[in-house]
């Protein structure tokens, strides 16, 4: 996928003024983070489960490697393959590769955030390959020509309205407005393209080294009929999904619906594994399973490792507050809100992204609602470190703070400066104590007054105190 | 070297690990795989059945009762009538003894079409803490039959209610030589909230599933 990162300041501040938009992310609010809330407190003892699934996802990248030598020999013994990509690029071309392989001229495709990564709609496009994203919000997003702006709900910025003028003019059928009617008309038009595909393309929420099987949740249905009907089934995932045991699904199958949709557990959990079995007369005769890398080795033994442990559920983001006001269009790459703006700048490039970890208030409403206990504020943090680092912060940035760090080791200059700072300030406030426009500091005072200093620093007022004592 | 060489050699070296993983390393992740630990869980259901037929119906299925698997045909019958559905059906050929004629339904055994409006299956188990029905896709149950028709009826005996997804997995280890090609999770009617986040059954699967709990 094109990543327009670069532009989030402009992007936002569009999406703040779209009415539309803050409505569709209110309705979203409301949902999944009440719903969340609600399924969560279903569970007496919610801590252990979180600390069990932080442990599982932290044991599989603790022996990242051999659990998925595992996964690849428990897989081939079933009769899938195993293909390895070190970029998206790759992957793309292993897929192309599989196509032509298999004579495919149409493709049916499940959700895959993955394969977004890769662009492989295009891929396949380019190679004169028909593609059809299944997923109902996929869909949608496919016939208007737009990305996801969420990774469980796509097409959350989308009304009704729009979906029903879309449906009429790409199906050419007379207009429905009703939801039931709209979900209707594209199961419809969907299910002659399942049962007429030769391939089926699906993620993979998690990858079993155990048994060698790949798991997908979903609530459509549309997974199910992409893994059982056409022919040929591949795969398509970060090497980061691995868990061990079928026993870890089962602990983190307690999470991933919970903080994604609210729900419990979703509609369908369908795991796979090889191909048909003799006597079968449904399933795909050909099973591949590519494992993508595309930055996630470069996130392995530093100390943004913590991020791999990610199972894609979308809580931070729904909890985020910048996400909230702005909706995922504007991080600019398949990652919207607080994992975005760790995975995006590691993925793409620091450079390409250098707005997404200074997009956050740090208030950690991600840490405290990730299942897996993912640090997000922490690595967002050591995300800005690295561009600090890089020198990739404007020179404005980095005078001001070599400015701030030489006085604040000179204590006594730093006591006269603070001192007409606070005293500065204080006059700037006048009578009503408040700042109303702050010089250099528009974007802190434009929407708000800055409650003014009293007029002496705390460190005076402690040095006063402690001579009175 | 070979993506998948390039891609497990930098794992392993930004681990600070030598480039072939020692015996007993493999050892320690494969003791792991197969002694596959218990992880923290909610407490057990106590009443294995009435939590199964609560979790279920707070996810939109329907559940009947019927006292043995001989009755089965007439309370499908019974469902179809009640609800206006045709009584023309596609069942797993693993349910082809059952006398579905007497009961004035015309039931073909095989997978499911386009077109098959009802689709009858067993169930390997059923899953109280969710309300959920595991379906094992084998030649005698194939995975469309509950997928492709807009009424999925699932046949489930009720001594087969486990507690968690964990006593499944034991269920199924204990049972079965390895996975079936395919495992399936059903809790509901197929379902989708992707437009204005209002949810809506019957997406690409079943617009309604309807459980027969079978024997007490």
């Amino acid at each position: 996928m094109q990543v327009t990162s670069m532009h989030f300041k402009a992007r936002a501040k569009e999406k703040l003024a779209d009415a539309k938009l803050q409505a569709a992310l209110r309705k979203l609010q409301g949902n999944f983070v009440k719903g969340r809330a609600d399924r969560v407190a279903e569970l007496d003892n919610f801590e252990a489960i979180r600390e069990a699934g932080a442990e599982i996802r932290e044991r599989a990248l603790a022996n990242l490697d051999l659990y998925l030598a595992e996964f690849e020999n428990n897989a081939t013994a079933r009769g899938a393959v195993v293909h390895w990509a070190e970029t998206a690029e790759q992957a793309n071309r292993i897929v192309c590769e599989l196509a032509a392989q298999y004579k495919a001229r149409k493709v049916v495709k499940s959700k895959s955030m993955v394969s977004e990564e890769c662009g492989l709609n295009d891929a396949l496009a380019a190679a004169g390959i028909e593609v059809i994203e299944t997923d109902l919000g996929e869909y949608i997003l496919q016939l208007a020509h737009e990305a996801p702006s969420h990774i469980v709900a796509p097409v959350v910025h989308k009304s009704r309205d729009e979906v029903s003028d879309l449906f009429e003019q790409k199906h050419g059928k007379p207009r429905k407005t009703g939801i039931a009617e709209l979900t209707r008309e594209a199961r419809e038009m969907l299910r002659p393209h399942f049962l007429g595909a030769d391939m089926g393309i699906s993620g993979a929420n998690f990858i079993i080294a155990e048994t060698g099987s790949t798991l997908i949740v979903t609530n459509e249905g549309n997974g199910r009929m992409v893994t059982t009907l056409p022919r040929v089934h591949v795969a398509i995932t970060g090497i980061e999904k691995v868990v061990p045991t079928l026993e870890d699904v089962a602990t983190l199958l307690r999470l991933l619906p919970r903080h994604g949709t609210g729900q419990t557990i979703t509609n369908y959990v369908s795991v796979t594994t090889g191909i048909r079995g003799a006597g079968e007369s449904e399933g795909p005769e050909h099973f591949h399973v590519i494992l993508m890398d595309a930055g996630r080795t470069r996130l392995i033994g530093s100390d943004l490792q913590p991020m791999l442990r990610c199972i894609r559920c979308g809580a931070c983001m729904n909890h985020c507050p910048v996400y909230q006001s702005i909706g995922g269009h504007a991080y600019g790459w398949v990652y919207p809100g607080p994992m975005g703006s760790v995975l995006t700048p590691l993925y793409v490039g620091l450079e390409n992204a250098l707005d997404l970890p200074n997009a956050a208030t740090l208030c950690n409403q991600c840490g405290v609602v990730c299942p897996v206990k993912i640090p997000l504020p922490d690595l967002i943090r050591k995300v800005r470190e690295r561009q600090f680092e890089r020198g990739l912060k404007p020179w404005w940035e980095r005078a001001g703070l070599a400015l701030w760090g030489w006085t604040a080791r000179h204590p006594a200059l730093y006591a006269i400066m603070t001192a007409i700072g606070a005293r500065a300030l204080a006059w700037m406030g006048g009578s009503g104590k408040l700042i109303h426009n702050l010089p250099l500091g528009g974007g802190w005072t434009g929407r708000r007054d800055l409650p003014a200093p009293q007029g002496k620093t705390f460190r005076e007022m402690y040095g006063r105190h402690w001579r009175r004592s | 070297m070979s993506a998948r060489g390039k891609i497990l050699g930098s794992i392993r070296a930004a681990q600070g690990k030598p480039a072939e993983a020692a015996a007993e390393e493999r050892e320690r992740v494969r003791a792991h795989l197969a002694a596959r630990p218990a992880n923290a869980r909610p407490a057990p259901p106590r009443d294995l059945r009435a939590e199964f037929r609560s979790r279920a119906l707070a996810l939109s299925s329907t559940l009947d009762d019927i006292a043995a698997m001989s009755a089965a045909p007439q309370a499908v019958a019974a469902f179809l009538t009640r609800n206006a559905l045709p009584l023309t059906a596609v069942c797993w050929p693993e349910l082809d003894d059952l006398d579905w004629a007497a009961a004035g339904l015309h039931v073909a055994a095989r997978t499911a079409r386009d077109g098959d409006l009802v689709g009858i299956t067993g169930a390997y188990c059923g899953i109280a803490e969710t309300g959920t029905l595991m379906l094992l896709s084998t030649p005698r149950a194939p995975a469309t039959v509950s997928l492709v028709p807009e009424t999925h009826i699932a046949l489930l005996r009720a001594g087969r209610i486990v507690s968690g997804m964990e006593e499944a997995w034991k269920l199924l280890r204990s049972e079965m030589p390895a996975l079936p090609r395919a495992v399936n999770f059903v809790s509901g009617p197929s379902r989708t909230a992707d437009i204005e986040q209002t949810v809506t059954l019957g997406a690409h699967g079943p617009y309604r599933v309807h459980i027969v709990l079978v024997g007490s």
